[in-house]
């Protein structure tokens, strides 16, 4: 036996890995086989430790040091200084703003208001040991439920916990574990959904990535209280390494006998497989998913009949989030009432958030359901950066809404939010500062949910195509009276008509800007003005005349000729030939070419003050 | 996996690869290991107190290093720190020295007197 003293533990979640944490890693062993101390040091790849903002990050115990930003250019001086001389690298530690170093990790303030339950051993443990997962508790709950409890009971404890569903929904996971048990059938099915589709949401990734076990553990958790005895896990095959790690953790599963005939000297026998979805934000929706398993094309049906009644195969199905059954363990370990304590009066428990956006702080985080938004985007994520403003945060990906700062005291919750015109969704976060121009995000959710439509219904592929030319239209400056209201008509007609979840919801983001943000509708069709100088054709590039110095660079860099001037009379451009291309405004050494809103050149804009 | 006790028993053995990970040891060994440490021989002393501990299977203990400590002229400097009792330094500590301490200080809990240059509580 070799004992080792300094256990590292690198985060191979995708953000890291994408900031280069396995070329670290490579430079981690190197730089130790040159000190001659590989012996006595474990590298372990692990998942997701939260602050991708921060990746490569890397946790060295027992000391609990939080490196952050660490560069293949660090690792000799860490190496050399940490672990040869036992003196830790304080240049890559996490700082406060008067530069003092935070001794603890719950110290730093993105991890203060967080409690971890699904996320609970990400970053902790090595994914792809079962020997890890065991160590901290796993199969402790299924081994604990197939020989204490009777499935019925399963489902008691679940629905004691308050616990909902993860994906967006919100369906009350023991009630839906009901309905699947009361189906009379021999042959019944679980499902892992695990087709994280909305841009901006990566939780279900780095659980899979992180803690397949967990995952895995908690469908046999679903398995055994529902009567199914095989499990799917549908993930996409954007993926790969979380495919890799959940085939990983089947495979050890089964040679621990966790998987298999008779777990745990008991009569349940259970067996799960892995299916790659090509990556449609359709088969999200669970009758499409359903479709896609059977090699069917993704679309969905309508229901009833559930999939809990008629689902794969035709037979009784429950799908349950990645999320979802991440949380499981943890309930019968803690006992549904631990679970249930967290949370308000309707939304238990915890959820996992990615912060993404104009945000100090992003990554993945997971905080009790009842916190407020200020909360999540100011004191976990830190605020907005660059001295700039908040304005708007997108909750629910493409399916949610847009809520406004009068909304930062609001509680993360399905009702509230739901409530405000936004929904809790997946969990993904999207902040955004008072550069960004509320109608042209509108179009991107929009843009999204348009291209995903499978065209099954027409509400959907009809209805949201009609919205999209109308916002092309608003946002290239040819918008009309009675748009706003066309699309508000539009919106809420698909919401009412359309098949599934994707395009009941695809008029969100629309509806809840209209909402919130008719202003700028508004000043875009009738002052043809973007006030946030995004949308192109309504601003216009203007020359400050006292700050330029007349150097004529942006004259010779404009492509099409439209900048005139001399030194001594200062440079003008031409607002009917410029086709603002930005040149100008990026090569002006003195930052004299401002971004202004309006055309720049028809009278209407100059009567109502709107450009100079 | 057919009892709930198999379970048990392949975590309490996998638990012992994770110690450094929690922070609950009964003893912690803390070698120094500045530049004077290190060219004192700190190295192989960490070296023979990693080997002694592994041969002999203690799970409850912790081997770690720091950096300088001031006391250049006892390098190599090794602190034994126990909850509820005084940490005792040892000073001019070598490969066969370490072995010592471990055998009779860690696993029989006698303070080897004629090593120690402090004890503090």
């Amino acid at each position: 036996m070799s004992l080792k003293r300094t256990d590292i533990l690198l985060c191979c979640g995708s953000g890291c890995v994408s900031a280069g944490a396995l070329k670290v890693k490579q430079a981690l062993i190197d730089e130790l086989k040159k000190q001659g101390i590989s012996e006595e040091i474990n590298i372990i790849e692990t998942g997701c430790m939260g602050p991708c903002d921060y990746g490569p990050v890397m946790m060295v115990y027992p000391e609990g040091v939080f490196y952050r930003k660490v560069s293949v250019d660090d690792v000799p001086e860490m190496v050399e200084e940490h672990f040869v001389k036992g003196r830790p690298l304080k240049r890559l530690m996490m700082q406060d703003a008067n530069e003092k170093i935070f001794d603890q990790i719950k110290d730093i303030p993105f991890y203060k208001k967080q409690v971890k339950v699904a996320l609970e051993n990400c970053g902790f443990i090595n994914p792809e040991l079962i020997e890890e997962y065991i160590a901290v508790g796993g199969y402790e709950a299924i081994g604990k439920a197939l020989t204490e409890y009777t499935p019925e009971e399963t489902i008691e404890i679940v629905k004691k916990s308050g616990l909902r569903g993860r994906g967006g929904g919100g369906f009350p996971t023991g009630l839906k574990w009901q309905f699947g048990r009361a189906s009379q059938d021999p042959v019944k099915y679980i499902i892992c959904n695990g087709d994280e589709g909305d841009p901006g949401a990566f939780m279900d990734r780095s659980l899979l990535e992180g803690d397949p076990h967990r995952v895995l553990e908690g469908m046999m958790l679903a398995a055994y209280a529902i009567g199914a005895q095989k499990g799917f896990f549908y993930i996409r095959a954007e993926y790969p390494l979380a495919i890799r790690r959940i085939k990983n953790a089947i495979q050890q599963a089964h040679e621990f006998g966790l998987l298999g005939d008779n777990i745990f000297g008991t009569n349940f026998s259970f067996d799960a497989e892995v299916r790659t979805g090509a990556g449609a934000f359709v088969c999200g929706e669970e009758t499409a998913l359903i479709a896609s398993i059977q090699g069917k094309r993704g679309e969905p049906t309508s229901k009833p009949p559930y999939p809990s009644t008629s689902g794969l195969w035709e037979k009784p199905t429950v799908v349950n989030n990645v999320e979802t059954l991440a949380n499981l363990s943890t309930i019968f370990n803690k006992g549904p009432e631990w679970f249930a304590g967290m949370g308000s009066e309707t939304s238990k428990g915890t959820k996992v958030f990615a912060l993404t956006g104009d945000l100090n702080n992003t990554g993945l985080v997971e905080v009790p359901m009842g916190v407020t938004l200020r909360e999540l985007i100011f004191e976990v994520g830190g605020g907005i950066p660059n001295g700039r403003k908040f304005k708007a945060v997108q909750l629910g990906g493409p399916s949610g809404g847009c809520l406004t700062s009068e909304h930062l005291d609001t509680a993360i919750d399905y009702e509230s939010l739901k409530a405000a015109g936004a929904m809790v969704g997946s969990g993904g976060i999207i902040v955004m500062d008072d550069s960004k121009c509320m109608v042209n995000i509108a179009k991107f959710f929009l843009e999204f949910s348009l291209d995903e439509s499978c065209g099954k219904c027409t509400p959907c592929r009809v209805g949201l195509k009609q919205m999209h030319e109308i916002l092309e239209r608003i946002t290239s400056g040819k918008g009309k009276e009675g748009d706003i209201e066309e699309l508000e008509r539009l919106g809420h007609t698909i919401k009412d008509t359309a098949l599934c979840g994707l395009g009941q919801t695809a008029p969100n983001p629309v509806l809840s800007t209209i909402r919130y943000f008719r202003n700028e509708y508004e000043s875009h069709i009738k002052y043809k003005s973007c006030e946030a100088t995004i949308c192109l054709p309504l601003m216009h590039f203007l020359i400050d005349q006292d700050t330029c110095i007349g150097c004529g660079l942006c004259s010779r860099k404009c492509p099409v000729s439209c900048i005139t001037g001399s030194q001594k009379e200062k440079y003008k451009i031409d607002q009917t030939a410029c086709v603002k291309c930005g040149n100008c405004a990026e090569v002006c050494p003195v930052h004299a070419v401002k971004r202004i809103p309006g055309t720049g050149y028809t009278k209407s804009d100059a009567k109502n003050g709107l450009y100079e | 996996m057919k009892t709930l006790e198999e379970l048990r028993k392949i975590r309490e053995k996998a638990q012992q690869d994770m110690k450094l990970r929690e922070s609950n040891t009964r003893i912690k060994i803390v070698v120094g290991m500045g530049t004077s440490g290190i060219a004192m021989g700190a190295r192989d002393v960490m070296k023979a107190l990693m080997e002694e501990i592994a041969n002999r299977n203690l799970a409850d203990v912790l081997v770690t290093q720091t950096g300088e400590k001031g006391l250049s002229s006892m390098e190599p400097v090794v602190d034994v720190i126990e909850e509820g009792k005084p940490t005792i330094t040892y000073g001019n500590i070598t490969a066969d020295k370490a072995r010592k301490i471990v055998a009779e200080h860690i696993v029989n809990g006698k303070v080897v007197n004629d090593f120690v240059v402090t004890a503090q509580s």
